[in-house]
């Protein structure tokens, strides 16, 4: 069984966290939520950092039950704190080094050069005093550091959160990569729309303590009774292959079953699989396909839902092909104008894409 | 000015000795302590942080005066000791070690116990998650952070302990090889008016004091810089 279980109640002063999910036990979950929601401290819990009433299985094995609670130093998982926490009196290879001293050989599966490689530490790593290292850079090595221990699952605690934009953007990639090439599943707590958006393939929603939704990303970002579809960086997230370049406009043709995108030149070679997120206020909806317009992407869709959302704009799911779908937020105006309704067909116009 | 005589070199002997057997003692003793001073959370913590205070305000004499009430013949100690056939421990130099103990017990506790909270839950936790059990993460991440801590408590429980004097006089006297300490050396000699080694003594206190604190001080700087 590869999946995560975990059920948890926890009672803190005025806090409580009573949350339940199913992830599968590979990808990216994001634990997803505002501040306050509990996603850091269901985290804790997963780890064993936090002793709460309730159960936790991964992959069949169970971590915590009615009777038995594995203390965390014997649970095969790497954390990510916020703060990259490095110990201050050990140089960056001991750092990286601590964990892997204490696994046994023989389930060493990470190799330190490894790490050094996939996390660009090879500058880095013969440094004496981690405290010398900017932010993204400490980030990298904590990330290294729980990596080496080999984790059947990495908990990552909003790893992004202290880092400026450029450490942001620096941290990023190593992610996506570790996404790609680290066969370890990830829980990831985050705050940010468009960190989940980039990230993660399985999405579990938590607000007040509570979980209000699991499931997969993209479905789950579609679905219009969550507050995620009503935030002003709404939208869903469309994966598709790099199908031709055009060279002379500097534009590439990304397809997905039901439909095509152009987006700016992307320097991957065909058949590369790619994240595009089309967020619901770049998205109009014409009942007939427009003539003469500037827009390069022009979908057929078909209507699944409608929505109202405050007094004058209404949120639309639309469905793309078989598998796809989009949002697309518009006035209520537009609606009645145009007579939209559920099941209609329509052509989705989309102004902009953004690629992750 | 007369030189020392061999009992004085004896005391200045049986000072050093005085002060380091209770400097390693207390530090196996106030290290558990400050542990858990600065993790628990139980009500009584604060009872047992006075009584851990107490010697900081209280008169050495006062101390000294309820040890020797308890290790004596018909305390409870002392009658403890006396069924062990040890005797009675006023008097001997293993009394005086439980004095200094005592006395200086405030002086190491404090000092681990503000470094062991200033490293804080999380580099803990962090080697917890790192597959470190309770035991490791104790000797491979809270001793070395908290390493500025137990240099204060070593200096300032040994130095103490050199200058004690009311605990020592009203547990220990003044026997010759056995509680006659540097302080009480020199307050004798002063008694018998022979300032010349009084005043050898007293400036040899005075130089070792200053040095310690120097060190101190400089080392302190330095780990600050270091720790940085």
């Amino acid at each position: 069984m590869s999946d995560i279980r975990a059920q948890f109640a926890l009672q803190r002063d005025s806090f409580f966290l009573d949350a339940g999910f199913e992830a599968p036990a590979s990808g990216v979950t994001a634990l997803f939520g505002p501040s306050g929601s509990g996603k850091t401290t269901l985290l804790r819990c997963i780890a064993g950092l936090e002793r709460a009433a309730g159960s936790l299985h991964v992959n069949g094995e169970t971590w915590q039950d009615d009777t038995d609670f594995m203390p965390v130093h014997k649970r095969p998982l790497g954390y990510v704190f916020q703060e990259a926490s490095l110990f201050p009196h050990l140089s960056v290879r001991a750092n990286l080094e601590y964990g892997y001293k204490r696994i046994a050989p023989a389930a060493r599966k990470v190799q330190p050069e490894q790490v050094v490689e996939w996390l660009g530490l090879a500058r880095l790593v013969g440094r004496n005093d981690p405290s010398q290292l900017s932010g993204g850079e400490r980030q990298r090595v904590a990330i290294g550091r729980a990596l080496l221990t080999s984790p059947r699952i990495l908990l990552m605690d909003e790893p992004l959160s202290a880092l400026d934009t450029t450490s942001k953007q620096e941290i990023l990639p190593y992610l996506e990569a570790l996404h790609r090439e680290l066969d370890i599943p990830v829980l990831y707590v985050s705050h940010a729309l468009d960190e989940v958006a980039r990230l993660a393939d399985h999405l579990v929603l938590l607000e007040k303590g509570r979980v209000i939704a699991s499931g997969a990303l993209q479905q789950t970002l579609a679905r219009l009774d969550l507050p995620t579809a009503h935030f002003d960086d709404a939208g869903t997230v469309i994966e598709a292959a790099v199908a031709q370049h055009d060279e002379k406009y500097h534009l590439s043709r990304l397809d997905f079953p039901g439909g095509q995108l152009w987006v700016g030149r992307v320097e991957q070679p065909f058949g590369t699989v790619v994240r595009a997120r089309v967020m619901a206020r770049d998205v109009s909806i014409a009942t007939q396909a427009p003539q003469g317009s500037s827009i390069n992407n022009i979908l057929n869709a078909r209507i699944e839902e409608i929505r109202d959302e405050g007094p004058d704009k209404v949120i639309v799911r639309m469905r793309v092909g078989d598998a796809h779908t989009l949002l697309s937020r518009i006035t209520r105006r537009s609606r009645d104008h145009l007579g939209l309704k559920d099941g209609m067909f329509v052509c989705a116009q989309v102004k902009s894409v953004a690629l992750m | 000015m007369s030189p020392l005589d061999p009992n004085d070199l004896q005391a200045v002997w049986l000072t050093l000795k005085l002060a380091s057997v209770t400097t390693c003692l207390l530090l196996l003793i106030a290290t558990p302590l400050a542990w858990w001073l600065a993790h628990s959370h139980r009500w009584y913590k604060g009872i047992v942080s006075a009584l851990v205070a107490l010697p900081l305000v209280l008169p050495p004499t006062v101390l000294g005066f309820y040890l020797l009430l308890l290790m004596g013949p018909q305390g409870v100690v002392g009658e403890l000791t006396q069924a062990m056939d040890i005797g009675t421990l006023p008097f001997t130099f293993a009394g005086l070690v439980i004095g200094s103990v005592l006395f200086s017990l405030p002086f190491a506790v404090q000092p681990i116990q503000n470094a062991f909270e200033s490293i804080g839950k999380r580099p803990l936790e962090v080697a917890a998650t790192l597959r470190a059990n309770a035991w490791d993460r104790f000797l491979s991440v809270a001793l070395p952070l908290a390493r500025p801590g137990f240099l204060t408590a070593i200096i300032l429980a040994f130095a103490h302990t050199v200058g004690e004097f009311g605990v020592v006089l009203m547990l220990g006297g003044n026997m010759d090889g056995e509680t006659r300490v540097l302080s009480v050396a020199i307050y004798s000699h002063v008694e018998a008016m022979e300032y010349g080694p009084a005043h050898l003594l007293a400036g040899g206190m005075v130089l070792f004091s200053f040095i310690v604190l120097l060190g101190l001080y400089l080392a302190g700087g330095k780990l600050a810089r270091v720790t940085k």
